[in-house]
């Protein structure tokens, strides 16, 4: 590398700083905020979410490379900070009722969302295996604490212990692909990496596939991909319920994007040896996670699984190396935050004083009692089956579109099985809500932005469904930059 | 595409029932007379502006009518394509009738869940018709699919017996069957953008897909792949196992719109898309599919025998009839095709009817096993009468509805495949066995059971709504004519493309040249051969 003269430029990772710093902000005003007013600190980690978005108008269409090809700001990179920004912005909005009836109402709750959202927005960023690491340790660090966050319950820490052994681990195995692929080609920059590789024919290499398989052990922990899923369903329903929504939208879109980067920039040119590895990872894992799902008795285990199935069918695009490929993830992606974080907001609803909520059998009745809330679950069951005219749908179609079209048949056709018999564990709890008598005449836990989230969920999920050119077009235009 | 109306007709019709829906959304639910009135006027509204059709329509012509453009997502080539030939005519106008019907049949037997219920009927009414309007295959596809929903729930809710296991298997063998179906529109997408075969332009519009000449070998898959999502919907036969159940269990009003209309979505998806799309395909299916319909006829009607719940009888009746269907419109020639496409509005009427006859035994008697009635003529006069019509036309009595269909179809059957033909036969005479059976064991003989002494005789809404479907059977069975006229373009259309040698040659002829281009293939020599016995049957 030699010595270079320091490429600092501040604009690219503008929206990050604003974050962080007013992160901090709140981490020094918390102790002066007294308990029952804790909510202010909500608000304003909204505001601050709301001003790193601001930042990013100005910057749509530029194209920086900065801190010496460490970080990019691209049109995909801006994509996901948009994604992730969203995402956290609306767990925010259902966390505020939630938290205080979980008694965890601290501020530091906001100040980690707000960190983990940094990280989220640098991985897509980084074209640099070390920036990536950081932003990713970044990320998982806050979650670790977020997850553990109810302290006096053991289910929650066993699931903070677990998430760490499983993160640091990861982190390991990331580290160690990390430090062979260093060793093979002399650099850490995703760039650097594709000259190298093509520059020699290098196919068949052993260090090279271990790199591979070290990478993609790593990713798999972090997007639960069978066979690295096991920490997730514990982790799941462990976890206060808003950081399960957290965690399963927002950790999974911004491990998706880095993902992408690295395999498409980086590991573009040696396509023909990740390929088979990363499908059959695909295949098991949509199948175990629908399978599994099927049997699942409490709703977040249920949506662990169903979380697990949803990252098979988004490597399918990964997979078919094409445009519509690439594209279908980004779309895939966008849908499955909506419709997840509004599957995870009925459990939100669900959870009253004394009562956990999430057990199907908590989802009795709900359609008599309160038939709007059970339509919007219907809504995003349906499109978390992939039924049209839903996100999901769209999503989808570009997946099995792109298989089709790069002729990964029997990829499209287990994806399709896969599709069908997801539809049984989903429409169990539709059943449940519709079907069967209410138990219990207790009021949901309704707060006003928790109404605000679930309409605008519903909303996107059904408008997606129903126009999604323009978010085809961002996703079209974003994966330019793999060009 | 033309639209002689100037105003999107085809939209107003499919929308106004969803419109209708959204309305009763927000009307009080203790109020049923309200809600019940309110479905009811957009249910009438709705069919009335599809009359409307009729005058329009321009029976000469094979072009779709009525057609709407509309740019919707350009990235994937996707545009919000409508227009109707004289099929979708056809069954736009049963589906409007029948929803009508369906709604008038439904006041006195929902008493929960009032506002739900016509909400669920409503939004049904949009996805069937919306099915039978789409020209574009996403359109379609979003139609097709969003229909299994509302029905999910009519069965789910105010079914009986196992509804809920009914309603899921429901659910997920039609899903099943769809998602295959996706993957095949998906791979006729990219096949016509590939300049190899198509047009090299994405496009999801059947009117350019419909030009593709694909080569056999991907047409047999392709038409496998729609082959599973149409199968199940009809259902032809080794996948028909969900029908009977969720039959069974649906309430009636679901009963009669699942047999009137959403297995005519199967029939029709195979003669709108599958025939067209893949002409050698269904050449080279011919006798598979001939061969499952002509199975699904007497294993249907065999069951059927055995029943001992009036429904579940009625229910493999339908397999039965649908398996008549799907025998004329594989028999791929015009009086095939014209005689199946019949045979689906005349079993959606008669089914429909024998659907509304068994809610309305079920009203007063809360049974519906067989053995549970007897005699039950003394009491109830005029229902008899109606039940006694919808049968004969069910059975295919000549100068009822039924009859012109299978007429037909048997007439087109024979050109293609006498011994198939043959056997179907057989499953006329069992149909007129079973249901003269039911008939007998129900109406006739001594009134025995004390709890039918008092039942009442039909009531005049009950008349008032079985009146049109018995006008149907009886106008359908002695002058055809106008059906069979709107029908003609559009079949001429289709048999075009799938057998192209048959639309000018008379119908001996076409009796040839069906086993011909299949027997053609192996050696010049051999060739000769097959020419000898056809031209001895001449």
């Amino acid at each position: 590398m030699g010595t270079l003269t320091p490429d600092i430029q501040l604009t690219a990772i503008l929206p990050e700083l604003i974050l962080a710093s007013l992160a901090l902000l709140l981490f020094i005003m918390e102790p002066f905020v007294p308990r029952d007013k804790k909510r202010r600190l909500g608000y304003f980690s909204l505001a601050a979410l709301a001003a790193s978005g601001l930042s990013l108008i100005p910057l749509w269409g530029e194209n920086i490379s900065a801190f010496n090809g460490m970080i990019a700001l691209d049109r995909y990179a801006i994509f996901f900070k948009v994604v992730s920004l969203t995402i956290s912005t609306l767990v925010i909005l259902i966390s505020f009722l939630y938290i205080e009836i979980e008694r965890i109402n601290l501020g530091e709750y906001y100040g980690l969302i707000l960190f983990a959202t940094v990280g989220m927005m640098l991985m897509p960023s980084a074209t640099d295996l070390l920036s990536f690491y950081l932003s990713l340790e970044l990320m998982s660090m806050s979650f670790y604490v977020l997850i553990a966050f109810m302290r006096k319950d053991p289910k929650s820490m066993e699931a903070g212990i677990k998430y760490f052994l499983a993160g640091v681990f990861t982190s390991g195995l990331i580290l160690y692909g990390i430090a062979f692929l260093y060793g093979f080609t002399g650099t850490t920059n995703l760039k650097a990496i594709q000259a190298y590789l093509s520059a020699q024919d290098l196919g068949g290499s052993p260090t090279l596939t271990m790199a591979l398989i070290l990478l993609i052990a790593g990713f798999g922990f972090k997007i639960a991909a069978v066979p690295f899923h096991m920490w997730a369903p514990d982790v799941y329903e462990g976890a206060p319920t808003s950081i399960t929504a957290f965690l399963s939208a927002g950790s999974k879109a911004a491990t998706f994007a880095a993902m992408l980067r690295v395999f498409i920039t980086g590991l573009g040119f040696s396509y023909g040896s990740w390929w088979q590895l990363l499908w059959i990872v695909a295949v098991l894992t949509m199948t175990l996670g629908n399978v599994v799902a099927l049997v699942q008795t409490n709703i977040k285990r249920l949506l662990a699984y169903s979380s697990i199935a949803h990252a098979g069918y988004i490597l399918m695009g990964l997979i078919a190396n094409s445009q519509t490929g690439r594209a279908g993830v980004l779309i895939y992606l966008v849908g499955y935050a909506v419709m997840t974080l509004g599957a995870f907001t009925m459990i939100i609803l669900l959870c009253r004083k004394n009562m956990r909520g999430d057990q199907i059998n908590d989802f009795k009745g709900l359609a008599q009692t309160h038939p709007a809330v059970a339509a919007a679950f219907v809504l995003f069951a349906l499109s978390l089956i992939g039924i049209p005219p839903t996100a999901g749908f769209v999503g989808k179609l570009f997946l099995f579109n792109a298989a089709i079209q790069g002729g990964f048949y029997w990829l499209a056709v287990i994806g399709v099985l896969n599709s069908a018999i997801s539809l049984y564990y989903y429409f169990k709890v539709v059943m449940v809500m519709y079907m069967q008598e209410p138990e219990s005449a207790m009021p949901l836990s309704f707060s006003t932005p928790l109404t605000v989230a679930l309409w605008a969920m519903s909303f996107a999920t059904l408008f997606l469904g129903l126009y999604p050119e323009p978010l085809i077009r961002a996703a079209y235009q974003s994966i330019q930059t793999f060009l | 595409m033309t639209n002689v109306y100037g105003f999107p007709i085809l939209s107003l019709i499919v929308y106004l029932p969803l419109a209708g829906s959204i309305v009763l959304i927000f009307m009080s639910k203790n109020d049923h007379k309200k809600i019940m009135y309110a479905a009811f006027g957009f249910s009438i509204a709705t069919m009335l502006i599809s009359f409307l059709l009729l005058p329009g329509f321009d029976s000469s012509s094979a072009e779709m009518q009525f057609g709407e453009k509309a740019s919707w997502i350009p990235t994937l080539g996707v545009e919000y394509l409508a227009g109707i030939d004289g099929i979708s005519l056809l069954l736009i106008l049963m589906t409007t009738i029948l929803t009508a019907i369906a709604v008038v049949s439904s006041f006195t037997a929902i008493h929960e869940r009032v506002k739900e219920y016509y909400i669920a009927i409503l939004f049904l009414e949009t996805g069937m018709i919306g099915v039978f309007i789409s020209l574009d295959f996403f359109l379609f596809y979003i139609f097709w699919e969003i229909m299994l929903v509302p029905m999910y729930f009519l069965i789910g809710i105010w079914g009986g017996g196992r509804r809920l296991y009914s309603a899921i298997k429901f659910f997920l063998y039609t899903l099943f069957g769809s998602l295959f179906m996706l993957l095949g529109i998906l791979a006729v997408y990219f096949l016509n953008a590939n300049p190899e075969y198509g047009t090299g332009q994405y496009t999801f519009s059947l009117l350019e897909l419909q030009k593709l000449n694909l080569p056999l070998s991907f047409q047999i898959w392709l038409f496998l792949a729609f082959f599973l999502g149409f199968a199940v919907k009809v259902p032809m036969f080794p996948f028909h196992t969900w029908l009977p159940d969720a039959h069974t269990d649906a309430p009636t009003a679901g009963s009669v719109l699942l047999a009137g209309i959403m297995l005519k979505m199967g029939t029709y998806g195979f003669v709108r898309f599958c025939l067209p799309l893949f002409p050698a395909g269904s050449h080279y299916f011919m006798p598979m599919m001939m061969g499952l319909a002509m199975v699904g006829i007497v294993y249907g009607a065999l069951v059927a025998l055995a029943q001992k719940d009036i429904k579940r009888l009625v229910a493999y009746s339908s397999v039965s009839h649908l398996g008549f269907v799907m025998l004329g419109m594989f028999a791929l020639n015009s009086q095939g095709i014209t005689g199946s496409i019949l045979q689906m509005i005349n079993h959606g009427i008669s089914t429909g009817a024998l659907f509304l006859i068994v809610g309305m035994v079920y009203e007063r008697r809360h049974t519906r096993l067989i053995q549970d009635f007897g005699g039950l003529s003394y009491r109830m006069p005029i229902f008899a009468a109606v039940f006694a019509i919808t049968l004969f036309s069910s059975i295919g009595l000549p100068g009822l509805n039924g009859f012109v269909g299978e007429f037909l179809i048997l007439v087109g059957a024979f050109q293609s495949n006498k011994i198939y033909a043959g056997i179907a036969m057989l499953g006329i005479i069992l149909g007129a066995a079973y249901m003269l059976w039911l008939f007998q064991r129900m109406m006739f003989g001594p009134l025995d059971k004390p709890e039918n002494q008092n039942i009442a005789d039909m009531n005049r809404r009950e008349i008032a709504y079985m009146a049109p479907l018995i006008v149907f059977m009886f106008w359908i069975g002695l002058y055809p004519k106008p059906f069979i006229r709107i029908l003609e373009p559009a079949v001429a259309n289709i048999v075009q493309r799938v057998n192209p040698g048959m639309n000018q040659a008379k119908p001996e002829m076409a009796k040839k040249s069906v086993p011909l281009e299949k027997k053609v293939v192996p050696a010049a020599a051999v060739s000769i051969e097959p020419e000898l016995p056809s031209g001895v049957g001449d």
